[in-house]
């Protein structure tokens, strides 16, 4: 067990490599980095000798992949690749390209994040079994035939619709949540009712859908019809045996997610102007500051392998048939 | 049903708020305080004065910083007044022996003009935990380790501050930052070309310069800049260069204690964010207490502020308008300022209509909810916005948007008098008047030349229109007709769009930065102009950093680009065409490459010139030439509208001064009020909603109980 | 007559699919999902609406170059923007531009502008449309008129189902020799054994709607107009092809990496299957948004390197969407290669495989006959499931600005300007109810009909023991 962990951790390593060299590769054929400065000094009288200057304070002056002009093992220290991508082993991620340590941002905004995903997780997880279990319970009703029905509706709307109307409904018409914005502690209650319950009912539909299949599957075992022909009550058997066992795949794909939360999510927090990781990298994007992009693409590549490595674990603690070797 | 659990929550969370209104993005109990909201869509890079150069970082640092001189809040035309300085600097023209000269003698002569300034004693800095010292007399803060640093996140977390007086030193210090090679400054190079030994300055600190290590600035001299005393400085340039007072209003020339500098120096701090681009230290009426770029900004009164009045002169209206009611007042009024990071318009339009923004301006979505025109065709708001008692301001912005013409393009460009007619007819095609009508709401005026009003040297009525692009008719301007265009077209050899030589379509490259929902429309509307002539316009969207490059390589043919004045002459206009300034040849700001020898003979003469009777002439003939040969389709100067609440007081837009936020006030007591007024929370649209889905299992619930009756049974 | 990237692309996605349908469709192998699918009711439903979004999305495909009339050279042909088969058959509403806003049905402009009154200053007031509702007299009674024109068009839309209907039945009792009566009992009748009432119903009411739409888009702006007044049904349904170029795209440039890759680690194992892994694995932990979005970039920089090559906006924009459609497919075909690697490491150790392996047959045999065959339906359903999520996705790039160009119809665009629109007051509900609309029809008969093909062709959802 020990053993194996540790092999899938090491497994990491090339991974990240992997990762790392594809959007180096992918950036720097972009952007040279004197555009990187230009875009950074501003519009106003920037001068050729400025951009040197900025390259040079920021370690952009050298070579991308190969120094020539060094000795051993410099041809390859020496370079932006190396100096840029070392140090995102150790989760240093040095300065953005307008300035600000990206680490201390990164601690900072990773709270708002969580506080709009992990609420979401946990009520979009309730919501959904509950709508499931329901559907479920009413099988063969009309309760199940519409609630089928709204779900694939609800699947088939964007996102974006979600968004505009509940910020429209609920924030403009029925004035029960301030539109947009942020604070701290227990005054980001208020403000994050509306993208939680957004972020709900956007996931409803798909998620009810999923769930009401996962149980489905589950009810038509045969150690269901036995507990049922024991006489035992249809709340009974729903509650105690269908759902206890339909938990163990719900949990274990809950876990390969759990890392990826602190990412945040894009859409939601720049609609509701949250300081999230989300609105980081949006920001980054629009504003091509590539060390942000960089640092946040080498973040979320090791979370969805940490992701992976912890499902695997789930895995294996849940369910003894599966071996590890 | 999980649905409903979770609006019961929201319901229970709402109410266990306790406050009346629970749209209020602020905490309750700032609700009575003085405190002024504003927002802000993007962070500013920069709060480092030496930096700054963009309107979002004027409008914070304009507060704490404190240039020599300031514009006069109410008087106009613009006119600078002393503000951190005694008076208005003392101007001495000298020759190239470096004799002071009479005023009245002739121009040529003068190699060097000195600004002797002397600022007010006793002006102190905010307190800051850069000038903190323990008993010895020693920085408590200037060798800070790492650990050190523990729960310090913000510059507020430092538990010791102190404070100095304001020296003339400051101000020099800061004039050698402007050519520190760790600095950046925007302005260093166009400096370097006045300010006496900038240059030379400039060559010592690279050479001086450890890579990784700061240089201390005051172990080096500048010759030009010398301070006579404690309180006197002078600064030598070289020629004439009136204009130069004018950088004196701007944040570039404001003091900076060297203390300070070097507290932000140090690692530990810079990797926790806190730097002087963050944090400024100034001697202005508010201090900067909490930025956190990615939430909110917050100003706060400063305790140290050496105190100033509210100007009692002013314009006639302004007292109609009450702008004089607090005349001689002592300001700043207004305790904090809080800055909201706001990035989207929508949400930000809806908080000004809640009251939690207390000024706004109109984006073009929110302009038919907002503005009326009268029958007259004068503005107005609707009624819905005069009964929430907001008032609203106009005024023409110090800025020009054009379309311009890369003058080395060989099809747009040249001397030929071909491509010069091209250019007019598309000048005459392309409709801004319905451009400003669709896209801006009326919310720009068309321009005639290159300045806009209020500049000198403006022209209005009949003497001041663009002859090549529209005629006087009646008292009125209009744009000449489609036919005139056309004219034009066959005579550059055009007809109907099509080469004459080759038989084949013109075709025209748009270079446009392409983002956002809106710019399709546009693109489409410019598209259709050029169709007009029979022109096919192609365009091509990029983004902004190749852009720049397209530019800078010469490599583009139509552009539309746009410019704000540093400062009310014409200087700052005119430059934008002047030959050497070419964007190719030279890196400068002539965007359109345009080079015309006359042209270039009449700026030279009228750019150091006083505003006189013959500098007048001299722009009006330089005007003449720009718009005969058209290297700019002359778009529009934008206007601005703002809206303020009935609580927001001493407002009067000035384009120049950035400073305002010391003379405004807060009626703290109206605005508590119309909050709860405006927000009160809609209930029963939730509550039918639970209704609905309560009513939605209730039969199958039934069904089901009936099913296990009869099993039961 | 000219033919973009996509436009290629797209067609020979069609014409593959037809090959293969006349290939396999007479199998037995494949009837029996297919006689599945057609007695599923709301997948055949669904399926006629694809059907209509496609072939308008085909004939927005077929382009050429307009040859404007010039003054003075006589045989020019201008190099304009292309136009299509569609834009062609909707000159109307293509045409029809207002100054700004108007709503649906409107006769006049959404907002107040200066107006002329004849004698001197003018007043303030909405003007009347160009085109909506102008040939009324008194545009107060356009209800009237509206509800004849619909009554009409149904009544045009009725008659021509009927005429098909009736030549259908001529043909199949010529075919089966059987009397026509009897015939057009069974296509409308309910003993028939496939829901082809439901067909032939959904098919009549998309044809009196679609008729209606055609006579009622002539006077009126059925959706209104938007900022710059173009007609927002035009836009809609110009945006048709844009989702279905991305849904459907996408699967190609997925297809032969998932399919080779997945084969071949899977069948081979060892070091192969190791590698491939890996690279899954790799462009499988980048965020997906992130990597699009330093594509697109990378796209544009090419763009304006070889500025030459993309001289029309048309070009541009078309190169644009072929490569969003690359970089979704980059981003989502590791899904299906590990779908497909599971099956191939399973389908290896059957027995007829392992038996056509010990008669001699070598690898590539294997692979094309036994293997490949058996992992059709696999594809197939993961194809049809994942259209609606792409199409969804590309909604949600273009809110970030990294999806299709600005210049493109596509309902994301639509979205992204109707965002302003709904803080206007009044406010401005059309553009986003059209996009929302159109979108939702598409999306939602897509996931429908991805469920029918799922039921039909897995043998683990099969409906009659749900």
């Amino acid at each position: 067990m020990t053993a194996y962990i540790i092999r899938r951790i090491l497994y990491a390593f090339p991974l990240l490599a992997g990762v790392n060299i594809l959007t180096f590769l992918l950036f720097f054929v972009v952007n040279t980095p004197d555009d990187m400065a230009r875009m950074q000094l501003g519009q106003k009288h920037v001068t050729e000798q400025a951009i040197q200057k900025w390259k040079e304070q920021r370690g952009y002056q050298m070579p991308l992949w190969w120094n020539g002009q060094s000795e051993g093992t410099g041809h390859l220290t020496e370079t932006i690749f190396y100096t840029k991508s070392a140090g995102l082993f150790l989760f240093r991620f040095g300065r953005s390209d307008s300035g600000r340590d990206i680490g201390s941002d990164i601690m900072q905004r990773m709270w708002p994040s969580l506080a709009i995903a992990v609420p979401s997780l946990v009520c979009g997880l309730l919501a959904n079994i509950t709508l499931a279990v329901l559907m479920v319970f009413f099988r063969s009703t009309y309760v199940e035939f519409w609630g089928v029905i709204v779900c694939v509706a609800m699947m088939s709307v964007s996102a974006l619709f979600y968004i505009i109307l509940g910020q429209y409904l609920v924030g403009k018409f029925l004035l029960l949540v301030p539109i947009s914005g942020y604070d701290t502690g227990l005054n980001a209650v208020k403000f994050l009712v509306l993208p939680v319950l957004i972020g709900v009912v956007s996931g409803l539909g798909a998620g009810a859908r999923w769930y009401r299949s996962l149980l489905l599957e589950e009810v038509e075992k045969d150690y269901v019809r036995t507990a049922r022909a024991k006489g035992l009550s249809e709340t009974r058997v729903l509650f105690s045996h269908v759902l206890r066992n339909a938990l163990i795949p719900i949990l274990t794909g809950i876990v390969a997610v759990l890392p990826i939360l602190f990412m945040g999510s894009l859409i939601t927090e720049s609609f509701f102007s949250i300081p999230g990781l989300g609105s980081y990298t949006i920001d980054a994007i629009n504003r091509q500051d590539f060390a942000i992009v960089r640092s946040m693409v080498f973040l979320g590549s090791a979370l969805y392998i940490l992701g992976l490595v912890m499902t695997d674990i789930a895995y294996t603690l849940v369910d003894p048939r599966i071996r590890l070797l | 049903m999980a649905l409903s659990c979770l609006l019961v929550m929201l319901i229970g969370v709402l109410s266990g708020c306790g406050d009346s209104v629970w749209n209020n993005p602020y905490p309750t109990s700032d609700s009575s305080s003085n405190i002024l909201y504003s927002s802000f869509s993007e962070r500013p890079k920069h709060l480092d004065p030496a930096v700054a150069y963009s309107s979002n970082e004027y409008a914070l640092i304009a507060q704490v910083y404190e240039p020599v001189l300031q514009y006069h809040y109410l008087l106009r035309p613009y006119r600078l007044v002393p503000l951190s300085a005694e008076q208005h600097p003392e101007v001495i023209y000298r020759d190239s022996e470096g004799r002071a000269m009479e005023k009245e003698s002739d121009e040529g002569l003068v190699a060097f003009t000195d600004y002797v300034i002397a600022i007010a004693p006793g002006i102190r800095y905010q307190p800051h935990p850069a000038f903190a010292k323990d008993e010895q007399g020693n920085f408590l803060y200037h060798a800070l380790v790492p650990d050190a640093l523990d729960g310090i996140h913000s510059i507020g977390d430092f538990p010791q501050t102190g404070s100095r007086e304001l020296v003339a030193e400051d101000y020099i210090y800061q004039i050698k930052r402007l050519v520190d090679p760790d600095v950046h400054s925007p302005i260093a190079e166009f400096m370097k070309a006045y300010i006496v030994g900038l240059s030379g300055l400039s060559n010592r600190l690279e050479a001086a310069r450890i890579p990784g290590k700061a240089t201390d600035l005051n172990a080096f001299g500048l010759e030009g800049v010398k301070a006579l005393d404690r309180y006197r400085y002078r600064i030598r340039i070289r020629g004439k260069y009136p204009q130069f007072r004018y950088w004196l209003a701007m944040p570039f020339f404001s003091p900076m204690p060297w203390e300070a500098v070097r507290f932000y120096r140090q690692k530990a701090l810079q990797q926790r964010n806190i730097t002087l681009d963050w944090f400024p230290v100034g001697t202005g009426p508010y201090m900067v207490v909490e930025n956190n770029p990615n939430r909110r900004m917050v100003l706060q009164k400063n305790p140290n502020f050496h105190g100033e009045y509210y100007p009692s002169q002013g314009e006639i209206s302004d007292r109609e308008n009450g702008l004089l009611d607090d005349a001689g007042s002592r300001i700043p009024f207004i305790d904090r300022v809080v800055y909201s990071l706001e990035k989207e318009n929508i949400p930000f339009w809806n908080k000004f209509m809640q009251g939690y923004y207390d000024a706004s301006g109109i984006s073009s979505d929110s302009f038919d909810q907002a503005v009326r025109f009268t029958i007259e065709g004068d503005v107005g708001l609707t009624a819905d916005l005069r009964d929430k008692g907001i008032s609203l301001k106009t005024s023409v912005l110090t800025s020009v948007f054009y379309m311009g013409f890369n003058m080395l393009d060989p099809v747009l460009g040249g001397g030929t008098e071909n491509a010069r007619k091209l250019r007019q007819a598309i000048s005459i095609a392309v409709d801004y008047e319905e451009y400003i009508s669709i896209f801006m709401n009326g919310r720009g005026i068309v321009a005639q030349g290159i300045l806009p009003p209020g500049i000198y040297g403006r022209r209005e009525g009949e003497q001041g229109i663009n002859p090549f692009v529209y005629d006087w008719i009646e008292g009125a301007v209009r744009r000449k007709g489609l036919q005139e265009a056309k004219i034009l077209m066959s005579e550059a050899g055009y007809p109907g769009g099509v080469e004459r030589s080759t038989g084949k379509a013109l075709i025209l490259y748009f270079d446009t930065v392409a983002t956002g929902p809106d710019d399709r429309a546009r693109l489409n509307w410019f598209r259709k102009q050029f169709l007009k002539l029979g022109i096919h316009l192609v365009i091509r969207g990029t983004d902004y950093n190749r852009f720049q490059r397209k530019m800078r390589d010469g490599n583009n043919q139509v552009f539309l680009w746009g410019w704000n004045a540093d400062y009310p002459d014409p200087e700052n206009f005119f430059f934008l065409l002047y030959g050497p300034n070419g964007k190719v040849s030279a890196g400068g700001e002539n965007a359109a490459n345009y080079s015309n020898p006359e042209f270039d003979r009449l700026f030279e003469r009228m750019r150091n010139m006083e505003s006189t009777q013959e500098r007048f002439s001299i722009i009006q003939q330089m005007q003449e030439i720009i718009r005969r040969d058209s290297p700019w389709l002359f778009g529009f100067h934008p206007k601005s509208f703002n809206l303020y609440h009935g609580w927001y007081r001493n407002m009067k837009p000035n384009l120049m001064a950035n400073n305002q936020l010391k003379y405004l006030r807060i009626d703290v007591d109206r605005r508590a009020r119309m909050r709860r007024l405006w927000n009160r929370a809609r209930i029963w649209p939730l509550a039918s909603i639970l209704i609905i889905l309560f009513a939605f299992f209730c039969p199958a619930w039934l069904l089901y109980r009936r099913q296990q009756r009869a099993g039961a049974l | 007559m000219v033919f973009f990237w996509t436009d290629t692309l797209i067609f020979l996605v069609l014409g593959s699919l037809l090959l293969a349908f006349l290939r396999f469709g007479r199998k037995e192998q494949w009837l029996r999902p297919w006689r599945k699918l057609t007695s599923d009711k709301p997948a055949m439903i669904s399926l006629v609406i694809l059907v209509v979004f496609l072939l308008i999305g085909l004939l927005d495909s077929i382009r050429f170059y307009p040859a404007h009339a010039t003054a003075s050279a006589g045989s020019v042909i201008v190099q304009g923007e292309p136009i299509s088969l569609f834009d062609v058959w909707a000159t109307t509403i293509r045409t029809h531009d207002e100054k700004t806003y108007s709503a649906p049905f409107a006769s006049h402009l959404y907002t107040r502008e200066l107006l002329p009154d004849g004698v001197g200053s003018g007043f303030w007031g909405y003007a009347r449309l160009v085109h909506g509702g102008a040939h009324l007299e008194e545009p107060d009674s356009r209800v009237h008129d509206i509800l004849q024109t619909v009554v009409q068009g149904t009544a045009k839309g009725l008659l021509v189902a009927g005429l098909l209907v009736l030549s259908a039945a001529i043909f199949r009792s010529r075919k089966k020799s059987t009397s026509m009566s009897k015939e057009i009992c069974q296509l409308s009748g309910d003993d028939f054994e496939k829901p082809w009432r439901s067909v032939l119903v959904t098919g009549t009411l998309i044809l009196c709607m679609g008729w209606t739409l055609v006579d009622l888009s002539v006077h009126y702006h059925v959706l209104g107009t938007d900022k710059v007044g173009q007609d927002v049904l035009y836009q809609s349904l110009k945006s048709i092809r844009t989702g279905l170029v991305i849904g459907c795209l996408t699967t190609l440039v997925t297809l032969p990496f998932a399919l080779v890759l997945g084969i071949v680690s899977g069948y081979y194992r060892g070091w192969v299957d190791d590698l491939i892994q890996y690279i899954y694995t790799t462009l499988n932990s980048i965020p997906g948004v992130l990597l699009i979005a330093a594509s697109i970039l990378v796209v544009q920089v090419y763009m304006s390197n070889h500025a030459e090559a993309f001289d029309t906006i048309a070009v541009r924009a078309d190169t644009r969407l072929l490569f969003l459609c690359l970089v979704l497919g980059m981003t989502s075909w590791t899904g299906l290669c590990r779908l497909l690697r599971a099956e191939t490491l399973k389908l290896r150790e059957m027995e007829y495989v392992q038996a056509a392996r010990a008669l001699g047959v070598g690898d590539p045999g294997i692979l094309a006959r036994h293997i490949l065959p058996n992992l059709f339906h696999i594809v197939l359903i993961s194809v049809t499931l994942d259209f609606s999520g792409l199409v969804l996705a590309e909604a949600v790039l273009s809110y970030i600005n990294i999806g299709v160009d600005p210049t493109t119809f596509s309902w994301g665009n639509m979205i992204n300007s109707a965002r302003l629109e709904m803080a206007r007051e009044p406010v401005v509900w059309w553009p986003l109810f059209a996009a929302f609309l159109f979108m939702f029809i598409l999306v939602l008969s897509a996931n429908l009909f991805a469920d029918g093909v799922r039921d039909a062709l897995d043998p683990r959802y099969q409906r009659g023991e749900r």
